[in-house]
């Protein structure tokens, strides 16, 4: 007969099995859609795939050939985008980050930057969306659906994970690092910039390349802002294509091709986001050692 | 001995005056910097409110309370999708936490070392998929197999309940819950580990001296002290649950109207705001749309600020009651 | 040999200093004299970092952290001047050796010359040479200046340090308990050092040794609980103190 020490000790195994089950239960979902992606979006992965733009849609059965070739405006869309809203989010996030850090130290005025960055990445991203819409449909509304307006939006998604990410970078470089240079007559913005930022720098370019690639996978904003065109983009002002909205193409289109494309396009977030997030780890990795050598 | 050196005049006058002038410019650029991040902030309220106001003015407080939205008839009411949001948030939630919890103490209790941070970021990657591909994975892949094979099951089963009634095809509250909470795992998951790492080791070693099992003393020591950060990390996920729109605008079914269950198809704010907004057919549906972005706003806004707060509290607490 | 017949490098005047709203150092009066070395004495918590830190207007980039009476230097007020022009006249090292960590021994030496000004590779080179022989580092890494600075030993990285300092041509040297972290091989290096730079700086040198304060300087000023005790010629202050606060330090009756 099993007494009660026994049944403790055998429920604990069990939950232990549990527990464990629940990782792998977890994990299901993950391997499921990169399997998915990786099937059915790489049978698509071609030169053309890459360089194409979004062709006209088609479904297979109707005879036609049906082309899944390509997603080139996308790519192209997507980097307009990037490169944009990294052009206004770095500067004013870094920049912040670093009157919190230098100027701010400990005090008030400095958690309360941090907190009001905090705050703003828990801002949905269909909000951003048309929080940008309700400003330029007042002020521009010649460009309210563009890339530009799409970045905008991404910009406001990006600024706090920048400002944030730098922040963490520049507290981490030890305050002697700082009087030491003081010490020697170094302005404070030289010390600022040339010591301490250059020192934080590879935190400062992950917190960057995490920040794109959360954006490249951002659609909920673009669908209001950036929306309609299978073109590349000619100019600042028009729509362009961008490849999450390719996938949000694939899913409300009745037409196989687009579904196969939205495949291959999914299958490309991934790896960018992905490769975006190694690359960074190894940047992390390699400055930790650097660092880490002597006192 | 002479005090000579290479640089009699050094630093030079014109060095003096950059550095000075240089220190000014510098203060001010970085505190524009700072003042834009919180001025963005400020706007998106500001703003937001600013667009809906012809809506506020036309209907007031109605707009909380109303329990349709038909815009030909001008009625606006935001009950249908603040349900909707509750709704699949919570069952997101009810799905996630338990894995989510017994993911962490595996990691932090059973796994082995050397496995706990690999298998935590391998985790960390389901946030990193982008929301869009959830939603597309979701209609494509989720929505026949909730149809054809999960939905009758639980009809069958838990049918009695009343919450598994009427039609089931696959684009619903559930699946849409379903989705929120992969993506909800990863935050709560993530929170919980640290909380739990968090716990001193003397409150474990106290345990397991008076005898207690592996299990239980997880769940009578290591977790209870870790309770507040855990709830910290809840009431995130919770928050980014509240917000999301690709991953259910494209499961959900997109009915404007209250679920009565979990096989309706219905519609959360967010999903809402991506829907309808090219509809704007009539003067006050975009202001109304608007006053909904307002309101999720202000509503994820208040939970972020809750979460933090718990969690400031959680280090602080740690901080005074540490070893 | 009276203070008198010296010539005064830096005259502190009624000096007190704060960390918010508590009072780290009260009315400090001391007369610097050029070229010789003053020692800063007294048991923990008496505010020797903090007087010395006030020295080169390091003190105030402490969050709120405040300063009160003057500092001359060579008759001017340090606290009417622009800081960090005050601070390439008035050189500081450190308790803990705190060289640029990504810098090499080159790049350490030649930083004050980089960043406040373009000299060209010939006036750096022999500026760097000029400030590792000064501090007694040359013969050491002549092969490698190349090196990272984290390659040398902690008494080593400290006189890398000082040479660092010297490089900004400074004509006073602060040093807060600059031997401290060491061990007593490196300690006698540096206190050998100190013995040459006073022939062509001022020196100022917080030390929590007696001994050592003894050994290296010529005035000594003895702070308790922030006040200035006695100030006055090492000899006489250790051999004859007026105060009877000081006779029970030096004989060592409260550390």
């Amino acid at each position: 007969m099993f007494d009660r020490a026994m049944r403790r000790k055998l429920f604990s195994h069990g939950m232990t099995i549990l527990t464990g089950a629940t990782v792998v239960i977890v994990l299901i979902p993950l391997f499921w859609i990169i399997y998915e992606s990786a099937l059915l979006g790489g049978s698509v992965f071609s030169l053309g795939f890459f360089t194409q733009n979004i062709p006209a849609p088609c479904s297979a059965h109707t005879g036609v050939t049906c082309s899944t070739e390509g997603v080139g405006s996308a790519i192209q869309g997507t980097v307009y985008l990037l490169l944009l809203a990294s052009l206004y989010s770095v500067p004013v996030g870094l920049g912040a980050a670093i009157f919190a850090v230098e100027y701010g130290g400990q005090r008030a005025f400095a958690r309360a930057i941090s907190m009001a960055a905090d705050v703003l990445s828990g801002v949905p991203s269909i909000v951003a969306g048309m929080f940008i819409y309700a400003l330029l449909i007042v002020y521009e509304p010649a460009i309210v659906f563009s890339v530009f307006s799409g970045s905008l939006a991404l910009g406001v998604i990006m600024l706090p994970i920048v400002m944030r990410t730098s922040e963490e970078a520049l507290r981490t470089i030890p305050h002697s690092v700082r009087e030491a240079a003081l010490a020697l007559g170094i302005s404070r913005w030289k010390t600022s910039v040339r010591i301490i930022l250059v020192g934080a720098l590879p935190g400062v370019l992950t917190g960057v390349l995490l920040s794109i690639a959360r954006a490249a996978g951002e659609a909920a904003p673009l669908l209001l802002l950036d929306n309609g065109s299978l073109h590349p983009c000619l100019s600042v002002d028009t729509v362009c294509q961008s490849l999450s909205l390719t996938i949000y193409l694939g899913a409300t289109s009745a037409s196989s091709n687009y579904v196969a494309i939205a495949w291959g396009a999914a299958l490309l977030l991934i790896i960018i986001i992905l490769g975006l997030s190694i690359v960074s780890q190894l940047v992390l990795n390699r400055t930790a050692r650097k660092w880490g050598q002597g006192s | 001995m002479t005090r000579g050196n290479p640089f009699p005049t050094f630093p030079s006058r014109k060095t003096r005056a950059v550095s000075k002038w240089g220190d000014r410019i510098f203060l001010v650029l970085t505190a524009v910097a700072a003042a834009g991040l919180i001025a963005v902030l400020v706007a998106l309220v500001v703003v937001l409110y600013h667009g809906s106001l012809p809506t506020i003015n036309a209907l007031g407080l109605n707009f909380l309370y109303t329990l349709t939205w038909n815009p030909q008839g001008n009625v606006y009411g935001i009950v249908p999708f603040a349900i909707g949001t509750l709704l699949t948030s919570a069952i997101a939630l009810l799905l996630a936490i338990p894995l989510s919890i017994g993911a962490a103490i595996f990691l932090t209790q059973h796994a082995p070392t050397w496995l706990r941070e690999p298998v935590a970021q391998v985790i960390q990657l389901l946030a990193a998929i982008p929301s869009v591909v959830y939603g597309f994975w979701g209609l494509i892949v989720l929505v026949p197999i909730m149809r054809y094979d999960v939905d009758p099951i639980l009809a069958n089963v838990l049918g009695w309940t009343g919450w598994f009634s009427g039609r089931h095809i696959g684009l619903d509250v559930l699946t849409a819950s379903v989705v929120l909470s992969i993506m909800t795992v990863p935050t709560i998951t993530a929170i919980s580990k640290d909380s739990i790492l968090a716990v001193p080791r003397s409150q474990k070693e106290a345990a397991l001296s008076l005898g207690a099992t592996d299990w239980e003393v997880s769940r009578r020591a290591v977790i209870p002290y870790a309770r507040s950060g855990i709830i910290a990390g809840i009431v995130l996920g919770l928050g980014r649950a509240l917000g999301e729109t690709m991953a259910v605008t494209l499961v959900i079914g997109n009915a404007n109207v209250i679920p009565t269950s979990l096989f309706s198809q219905g519609q959360t704010i967010a999903s809402l705001i991506a829907n309808d907004f090219f509809e704007q057919e009539t003067p006050l549906e975009l202001p109304a749309l608007l006053e909904a972005a307002l309101f999720l706003l202000i509503i994820t806004l208040a939970v972020n600020i809750v979460a933090r707060w718990i969690q400031a509290r959680f280090q602080a607490g740690r901080a005074v009651g540490a070893e | 040999m009276a203070i008198l017949s010296d010539t005064i490098k830096m005259d502190v005047q009624h000096l007190g200093a704060f960390y918010g709203k508590s009072r780290a150092i009260e009315d400090i009066n001391i007369q610097v004299p050029d070229r010789k070395v003053t020692a800063i004495i007294g048991p923990s918590g008496c505010g020797k970092s903090t007087l010395i830190r006030c020295l080169n207007r390091l003190h105030e980039t402490t969050p709120k952290a405040r300063v009160e009476g003057s500092v001359l230097l060579d008759g001017e007020d340090l606290y009417q001047l622009d800081p960090t022009a005050v601070r390439r006249r008035v050189g500081m090292v450190f308790q803990k050796p705190n060289p640029f960590a990504t810098m090499s021994i080159y790049n350490n030496v030649s930083a004050p010359l980089r960043f406040n000004g373009r000299p060209s590779r010939e006036e750096t080179d022999a500026a760097v040479l000029r400030a590792l022989k000064q501090a007694a580092l040359w013969d050491e890494v002549r092969d490698r200046v190349d090196a990272p600075a984290t390659s040398l030993s902690g008494g080593q990285q400290q006189r890398l340090c000082i040479a660092r300092a010297l490089a900004a041509n400074p004509e006073v040297l602060l040093m807060d308990e600059p031997c401290s972290a060491l061990d007593p091989i490196a300690t006698a290096k540096i206190e050998e050092l100190i013995g040459q730079l006073k022939n062509d700086y001022t020196v100022v040198i917080v030390t929590h040794n007696m001994q050592q304060a003894a050994r290296v300087s010529e005035f000594t000023a003895f702070l308790y609980l922030g006040k200035l005790v006695e100030f006055g010629p090492t000899e006489d202050l250790f051999e004859r103190p007026k105060e009877k606060l000081t006779e029970s330090y030096i004989t060592g009756r409260f550390g």
